[in-house]
């Protein structure tokens, strides 16, 4: 077999694209034949919707989807994940039966790994799934689950083991979220938005082939989610980026859109706003206070570096070079910017920075800033987690020493369940 | 490979010694570092005999001399005096004032903050009066001059009397040795890094570039200077932090490295992320003097300020993880300390370059 090129991979492209794409079928019924070409995941096998290509080609075929407006196949939000850790991980079973109605659009996915009692220590899930007539039961709880309520598939750590080591106890199942077992309820925030659910699992069922690699063999696979998730959450802002073009599919693309995004609305809010605080400091007259102007300064300076840095270490990416230290230091330099922006929206808000909703300035954004503000340094990884990360994966640091791992799980001491 | 020129070239001993000499440097080491890498004519055009390399390659050379904590006259010979002359001086002035220096045969300086301490052109008093046969004469003094007291060349700048602001603002050249120039050595807290006071009484100089012209280039010299000087300081936080983290991993106290403990993990987490941000500040102001982008005159004062700000917080954090040592004369840090701290206030501290780019931003 000859080298794929890139010319003779866009001219391919290109030329099934102007054969097919049209702006007035449904958006199903397009996904469906951009998925049965390949075209749709270009890296991805032949045998699984793809076109077998080298994962470079994919940012030449999105610029042709591009080029002529086209929807792409569905992936945003957890069905990413889903995606490629079946992918991975899964059998033909798995592939055959998710992979293309993840694609399609047709099933929204939720991720279930968080619980009360284990958050930045993933690996100390106490859901437990035990094997009853050839059938997986669930008891327990998981939390921060995003879009749980309108989810149709679940991906679930849960223990199946407690007499062995936390990490080689968990098993990692596809769920499903449509049966009495599975509830859901909304968890409110500080800032009054509901963006996460916590899910309770009373002998919720799972036939015996949804178990996704062997098991004891979860962590494993939990990890690939998470190395995805990670990956792609330079991407999230992406998401909001429905086109704007007249047509069916467009309208059935914003649709999708705008229920996932529908979480992550206040997102911005809670990345501090930089770039009100010029137009703010200008409507109030605080920017004629020098004290301010040094604050608003050094808010710039922070967030300008934390972009450059982001940027050097896309470069570094882009050039093949190992990751340096400047690819961790991102999560971290973003909790930095929004505590900073915060400081700087009160410090120009003055008296107002009291009032919210239609009271407040900008009918409540300001607010919103500062009472999402605290959970940018805690969600995704706590700042602490993150300088942990920092100082043993890139500064090669001694590890914590640990008094869970030596043990069977059941002696490990944990969290009292209220 | 210019890292480990440096490292053999410039070890703390040398600079221990170098440091303790009056001029700080040495002629001989000088004139090797320039045979050898050509480092003072780095981005001299090659018409003027320099190695016609922009301000990202003098950046790096800078980042690496900032590590070596360097004790030779570059900063004042190729960022300070080659720029002025690049910037100001007529093609024919070029050619006479820079080669040499590219070869590293004179060593040359910017004489232009005076006692007031002011970073800017408006700051300038000293006066140059019209003189014989189309020269000028020098009366005022001149202070915080780098290297001035050893400086073959002094590029000074000075305004025609009675004028204020930007206005009457000329650079003129005299010979560090001229009639009527009296220099001294300032006791400067860092020590690796001579300051000079220079009293002018009627010294002959001649004039650089425009009578009356020299703002502008002032202005961009002193922006260019303060990007280059971003680089040098990424370099010195860096020797810093990894100095620290070396120690702290060393370093055994209750039955284990201290490195172990999670309050100095967070620490060097914290410093790793101060430094990295600096460090991308003074690249993107490296890159857009190189490209003379229209941004520089903030992107310069942003990592002026941001680079003045992680140098010494990294010092300050390095000293605090080397414990008792940290703070003796013996321990090497100080000397990087004492580097931080006098570049932080060196053409303009941090508040002052906030507010400069937040000028330069039109806000």
């Amino acid at each position: 077999m000859t080298e794929p090129n890139e010319a003779a991979v866009r001219a391919e492209a290109r030329a099934w694209l102007e054969a097919n794409w049209n702006a007035e079928l449904g958006l199903a019924e397009w996904r469906g034949r951009l998925i049965d070409s390949g075209w749709g995941m270009p890296s991805w096998p032949k045998e699984w919707h793809g076109k077998g290509l080298p994962p470079a080609f994919d940012a030449v075929v999105a610029e042709e989807m591009r080029r002529v407006g086209a929807v792409g196949v569905a992936r945003s939000g957890v069905r990413g994940l889903a995606a490629a850790t079946l992918l991975e991980h899964g059998g033909d079973f798995h592939k055959a039966k998710f992979l293309r109605r993840i694609l399609t659009g047709e099933d929204n996915w939720c991720q279930l790994f968080s619980e009360p009692g284990s958050g930045s220590d993933l690996a100390g899930a106490l859901t437990r799934a035990e094997l009853k007539d050839g059938r997986w039961v669930f008891n327990g709880q998981k939390v921060w689950t995003t879009s749980a309520h309108h989810a149709d598939w679940g991906l679930l750590l849960a223990r199946t083991d407690s007499n062995v080591p936390k990490h080689q106890g968990l098993s990692y199942f596809v769920l499903d979220m449509r049966q009495a077992g599975v509830e859901v309820h909304q968890l409110r925030q500080m800032n009054g938005h509901a963006s996460f659910n916590q899910v309770f699992f009373t002998d919720a069922e799972a036939p015996a082939e949804h178990l996704v690699g062997e098991v004891g063999g979860g962590w494993a696979v939990a990890t690939t989610t998470l190395m995805h998730e990670r990956r792609g959450a330079d991407g999230m802002r992406l998401w909001g980026a429905a086109s704007e073009r007249k047509g069916r599919i467009y309208d059935e693309e914003r649709a999708e859109i705008a229920t996932v995004n529908e979480p992550y609305k206040w997102y911005p809010q809670r990345a501090g706003r930089v770039d009100l605080v010029l137009e703010r400091a200008k409507a109030t007259g605080a920017i004629a206070d020098p004290v301010v102007r040094q604050e608003i300064a050094k808010l710039l300076t922070l967030s300008k570096t934390a972009e450059w840095t982001a940027r050097r270490a896309r470069a570094a990416q882009a050039q093949g070079r190992p990751p340096g230290p400047e690819g961790s230091l991102g999560k971290l330099a973003a909790s930095h910017v929004a505590r900073a922006a915060a400081r700087v929206h009160t410090a120009i808000t003055g008296a107002d920075a009291m009032l919210t909703g239609e009271d407040g300035p900008l009918d409540g954004v300001i607010a919103e800033i500062l009472v999402s503000v605290p959970a940018v340094s805690i969600a995704g990884g706590t700042d602490e987690i993150q300088r942990n990360i920092i100082a043993e994966r890139v500064l090669r640091m001694p590890k914590e020493p640990r008094s869970d791992d030596d043990r069977p799980f059941r002696d490990v001491p944990k969290n009292r369940l209220v | 490979m210019l890292r480990r020129f440096l490292q053999e070239k410039s070890p703390p001993a040398v600079v221990r010694r170098l440091m303790e000499t009056d001029a700080g440097w040495e002629r001989d080491a000088w004139i090797e570092l320039n045979q050898q890498l050509g480092l003072t004519g780095v981005h001299i055009p090659e018409e003027y005999g320099g190695q016609g390399f922009g301000f990202v390659e003098l950046g790096i050379v800078l980042e690496e001399m900032g590590r070596a904590l360097l004790c030779a006259p570059y900063f004042s010979t190729t960022v300070l005096a080659a720029t002025a002359i690049m910037n100001t001086g007529t093609r024919a002035q070029q050619e006479v004032l820079l080669p040499p220096i590219a070869l590293g045969e004179v060593v040359a300086t910017l004489a232009f903050t005076e006692p007031n301490g002011r970073w800017d052109a408006s700051g300038i008093e000293m006066n140059a009066t019209p003189g014989d046969a189309g020269k000028f004469r020098l009366d005022g003094i001149k202070s915080f001059v780098l290297d001035g007291h050893t400086a073959d060349l002094i590029v000074v700048a000075a305004r025609a009397p009675g004028s204020s602001g930007e206005d009457g603002l000329s650079l003129f050249t005299t010979p560090g040795g001229a009639a009527g120039l009296t220099r001294r050595a300032l006791k400067a807290l860092d020590p690796t890094r001579k300051l000079a006071r220079l009293e002018f009484n009627g010294v002959e100089a001649e004039l650089l570039g425009e009578l009356g012209g020299a703002a502008g280039p002032l202005t961009k010299t002193l922006t260019q200077a303060a990007a280059c000087l971003a680089s040098e300081m990424v370099g010195g936080a860096e020797r810093l932090r990894v100095s620290a983290l070396d120690y702290a991993n060393l370093r055994m106290q209750f039955g284990r490295p201290i490195a172990s403990f999670q309050s100095m993990k967070h620490k060097q987490a914290d410093m790793l992320v101060d430094v990295e941000l600096a460090k991308s500040a003074a690249y993107a102001a490296a890159s857009a003097a190189a490209e003379d982008d229209p941004e520089l005159p903030a992107i310069a004062s942003l990592a002026k300020a941001c680079a003045s700000e992680a140098y010494l917080q990294t010092a300050i954090n390095t000293i605090q993880i080397h414990g008792g040592i940290g703070f003796t004369w013996d321990n090497d840090t100080h000397l990087w300390f004492k580097r931080a701290k006098s570049s932080e206030v060196f053409l303009g501290d941090p508040a002052w370059h906030r507010e400069r780019m937040l000028q330069a931003w039109g806000v």
